[in-house]
C-alpha cells in the first residue's frame, strides 16, 4: 500500500509531464513509454480563467466551431456563434426521409428515404486513432457502433480486365498475392536472388512465401484446397455425401495485374482506412447535433458573413440575416474563423496580405455523394455482402453496403456513388436526376439482377456545388504547405483559424477538431497576456 | 428515358477516345481503387465533363455563403490569358486543372467558354498559348 501510494501510476506521471513540460512534452513522453504514437491528442485542453467580460465570437457551427465555442464558454468568454445554415454541425451532416436539399444553382431534392434510413452526404467513417472525436462522441453521449470498413466478399470491378465483369475481393487478393509469391519464389530458387539475401533468410522468405501466398510444394500457385481456402471453392466445403470441397479456377495473371486489384488491396493500408473503423448510431450528424447541446441558446443561424473587421481593441463581424434581410455587425475581443477557405477568401476579412494569400492559396476538392434507397437488401441476401465497398473503375468508384440493420427487412440506403475527381465532375454537372441515372447504369454493372428493379429512391451531394462550403475538403499541397501554412494557422491579431484546413489530418473531422484545440489554447493564452 | 438519352450519347460519344486512369491521392477520406474516365475532346465535351460541376450548365454559376462566378457574359473572358491562368493555376477554392486536363483540352475549352453563354470573342485559343502560364507541379492530397 504505501510503496503503491508512493510510486506514481502512469497516469500521475504523465499528468506532471503535461504540468511541467505542456502537451508536447506529455506527447513525447506518452511515446516514448509506448503510447499514442498514432494522434497528437493528449486530452481535452483545460482552459480556465478567462478575463472577466473576456468574449469570442466564432464564425461557422461545424464541429471546429462547436468544440471552440464550447470549450472557451467552460473557459469563461462569452461567445457567439454565427453560421450560414439554418442548421449545426456543417460538413458533418446526415439527409433522411422529409429533408430537402437545395445545391447551388438551385435543383432542389426532397428525400424520400423510409423512416430511419440515412444517407451521410460528408463524413461517414471514423479511424479507431482519431481519439479527439472519439473522446467527445463518449463525453457528449453520441453513441457509436462498428463501420464494416474492410470485407473480402465484396466486388471488385475494371472495365478492362475479368471480362468486365465484378469478381470477389478475397479471389482477386489471393491470386494476387499466390502470382507475386510464385513469381518471387521462382527468382529465389533460379538464384536471381542470391546476392542481396543470405542462405538462411532465403529459406525463411521461401517459407514465408508458400505460406502466404498459399503455394503448393513445388512452389507452384495453382488451382487447389490450397489457393481455394483463400480465394474461395466452387463446390465450398459441406456435410454428408457431397462434403468434400471441390476448388475454384484460377484468374489470368494479366488480368490479376490490373491496378484496380492492387490499389483495393492497398487501400486498406492507409493509415486512416484501417480497421476497427465506427460510425455513429443513427446517422453522422447524430455527432454534430451533440456538440450543438453543448452551446445552445449561442448559436445565431441564417447569417451571412460579408466582412470581418478588426482592431487594437476587438474584432467587428457583419453579417446579413438571410431570412429578414436585415444586416448586422456583431462584435467581440476576439474571433475564431471556422469559415471553409473556399467561402473566406471572398469575404471582407481584415487580415495581413500574407494570411489573406494563404486563404485564397488553398482549393477544394469537389466529392459526389449519391444514397440510393433499395427495396431490400439483395447484397445481402444474394451475394453475401455485410457492410464494406465494393469498388469499380467507373465514375462512381464504389458502392458501400449499409453497416447497421444487417438481415434486416424493408428498405435500406446503400452508397451508390464517392465519385473523386474527374469522376465527381462529371457526376456534379449532371442534375440530381440524371445523377441518380448514372448511379443506377453503373452500379448495376456490380448487382445486374437487382439494383435497377429494387432502387426506389436516391438522393445526392456534388460538394462542388454546397452553397455553404462550395467544396468538400482544403487540398494542400507540399509546395502550399511550405509556403502558406505556418502563416493559416497562426493568429492574426485576433483572429484565429480553425477547420480541418488548418490542420494535417485534412479531410476528417479528427483534423477540424485537433486545429480547433490548438486554435483556442493559443488563443486563450493571448487573451491573458493582452 | 428523357433522362437516360442524353447521357447515353454522351457516353457513347466520349468513348472512342481513351481513358485516363486516376489512382486515389493520397490523405483525405477518399474511395480506394482506381476510376477511368472517357477523355473529354471538344471543348463542348470538357465544359460539360469538368466546369459545368461548379459553373453550371448554363454558365451562370451560383451564389450561397460565397460565389461561384458566371462565365456568361463575362467581360473578363475578353483577353484569354485570365481564364487560362484560372484554369491552369486554379484560383481561390478553384482547384487547378493541370493534372486532369493536358494543354489541348484547355484551349478547347478556354475557346468554347469565349465563344458560348453570350461570349463572342471569336479568336482560337492554341494548347502552346496555354502551354506559356508556367504549369504548377501537381500535388497529391487533400
Amino acid at each position: 500500500m504505501e510503496l503503491g501510494g508512493r510510486t506514481p501510476t502512469r497516469r500521475q506521471l504523465l499528468s506532471a509531464i503535461a504540468a511541467v513540460g505542456g502537451t508536447a512534452a506529455l506527447y513525447q513522453a506518452m511515446t516514448s513509454l509506448g503510447h499514442a504514437a498514432e494522434t497528437q491528442f493528449t486530452g481535452p485542453p483545460n482552459l480556465a480563467g478567462a478575463r472577466k467580460g473576456a468574449s469570442v465570437i466564432v464564425l461557422g457551427a461545424g464541429l471546429a466551431g462547436l468544440l471552440a465555442a464550447h470549450e472557451l464558454t467552460k473557459a469563461g468568454y462569452k461567445v457567439q456563434i454565427l453560421e450560414y445554415q439554418d442548421r449545426a454541425g456543417g460538413r458533418n451532416w446526415s439527409l433522411r426521409g422529409g429533408d430537402t436539399y437545395t445545391e447551388l444553382g438551385g435543383a432542389t431534392q426532397k428525400v424520400g428515404y423510409a423512416p430511419g434510413n440515412y444517407f451521410n452526404p460528408g463524413p461517414w467513417r471514423i479511424p479507431h486513432h482519431h481519439k479527439t472525436l472519439l473522446h467527445y462522441c463518449k463525453a457528449f453521449g453520441v453513441a457509436l457502433e462498428p463501420f464494416i470498413q474492410f470485407n473480402h466478399n465484396t466486388w471488385i470491378h475494371s472495365s478492362e480486365s475479368f471480362g468486365g465483369k465484378p469478381v470477389r475481393f478475397k479471389a482477386a487478393a489471393a491470386d494476387f498475392e499466390g502470382n507475386v509469391a510464385e513469381l518471387l519464389a521462382k527468382s529465389v530458387n533460379q538464384k536471381a536472388l542470391d546476392d542481396q539475401v543470405t542462405p538462411e533468410d532465403r529459406e525463411r522468405l521461401l517459407e514465408a512465401l508458400k505460406g502466404w501466398g498459399m503455394l503448393d510444394k513445388d512452389y507452384r500457385y495453382a488451382s487447389n484446397l490450397r489457393s481455394a481456402s483463400h480465394r474461395g471453392y466452387d463446390r465450398p466445403p459441406g456435410g454428408g455425401v457431397n462434403g468434400a470441397p471441390i476448388p475454384s479456377a484460377l484468374y489470368g495473371l494479366h488480368d490479376v495485374l490490373d491496378p484496380q486489384v492492387w490499389s483495393s488491396m492497398a487501400f486498406f493500408m492507409g493509415h486512416e482506412m484501417q480497421t476497427t473503423m465506427f460510425q455513429p448510431v443513427g446517422g453522422m450528424d447524430m455527432i454534430g447535433k451533440a456538440f450543438a447541446r453543448q452551446v445552445e441558446g449561442q448559436i445565431t443561424y441564417n447569417a451571412k458573413v460579408s466582412k470581418i473587421a478588426q482592431d487594437d481593441k476587438g474584432v467587428a463581424v457583419t453579417y446579413t440575416d438571410t431570412v429578414t434581410g436585415k444586416v448586422v455587425t456583431a462584435q467581440a475581443d476576439w474571433c475564431v474563423c471556422t469559415i471553409p477557405l473556399s467561402v473566406l477568401g471572398q469575404i471582407d476579412t481584415q487580415v495581413t496580405d500574407e494570411m489573406m494569400a494563404a486563404i485564397k492559396a488553398v482549393p477544394y476538392s469537389g466529392q459526389v455523394k449519391i444514397g440510393l434507397e433499395m427495396k431490400r437488401r439483395f447484397w445481402e441476401e444474394e451475394d453475401s455482402i455485410f457492410g464494406g465497398h465494393s469498388f469499380t473503375d467507373q465514375e462512381i468508384a464504389l458502392i458501400s453496403y449499409p453497416n447497421n440493420n444487417l438481415f434486416g427487412d424493408g428498405p435500406a440506403v446503400l452508397l451508390g456513388a464517392f465519385a473523386r475527381e474527374m469522376g465527381a465532375y462529371r457526376l456534379a454537372g449532371l442534375t440530381p436526376q440524371q445523377r441518380i441515372e448514372v448511379a443506377l447504369q453503373q452500379g448495376s454493372v456490380l448487382h445486374p439482377a437487382s439494383y435497377r428493379k429494387e432502387f426506389s429512391n436516391g438522393a445526392s451531394v456534388a460538394w462542388s456545388r454546397v452553397p455553404w462550403s462550395l467544396g468538400c475538403c482544403a487540398r494542400w499541397t507540399e509546395q502550399s504547405r511550405k509556403e502558406h501554412y505556418q502563416t493559416l494557422v497562426g493568429m492574426d491579431r485576433r483572429i484565429v483559424l480553425a477547420g480541418e484546413h488548418a490542420s494535417y489530418v485534412g479531410c476528417w473531422m479528427e483534423g477540424a477538431l485537433l486545429s480547433s484545440i490548438d486554435a483556442i489554447t493559443r488563443l486563450h493564452k493571448r487573451a491573458l497576456e493582452a | 428515358m428523357t433522362i437516360r438519352f442524353p447521357i447515353a450519347l454522351a457516353a457513347a460519344a466520349l468513348a472512342i477516345t481513351a481513358p485516363a486512369v486516376a489512382q486515389t491521392p493520397p490523405g483525405g477520406d477518399t474511395g480506394g481503387g482506381i476510376v477511368r474516365i472517357a477523355k473529354p475532346v471538344t471543348g463542348k465535351e470538357v465544359y460539360e465533363a469538368v466546369c459545368q460541376a461548379c459553373h453550371m450548365a448554363d454558365a451562370k454559376g451560383g451564389v450561397g455563403a460565397g460565389t461561384i462566378p458566371a462565365l456568361a457574359s463575362n467581360p473578363r473572358l475578353a483577353g484569354a490569358a485570365y481564364p487560362i491562368s484560372a484554369i491552369v493555376l486554379g484560383k481561390g477554392g478553384m482547384p487547378g486543372l493541370t493534372g486532369s486536363l493536358d494543354d489541348t483540352q484547355i484551349a478547347e475549352v478556354v475557346t468554347y467558354i469565349r465563344t458560348n453563354f453570350g461570349n463572342a470573342y471569336a479568336k482560337p485559343v492554341t494548347a502552346a498559348e496555354v502551354a506559356r502560364i508556367p504549369h504548377p507541379t501537381r500535388g497529391g492530397g487533400h
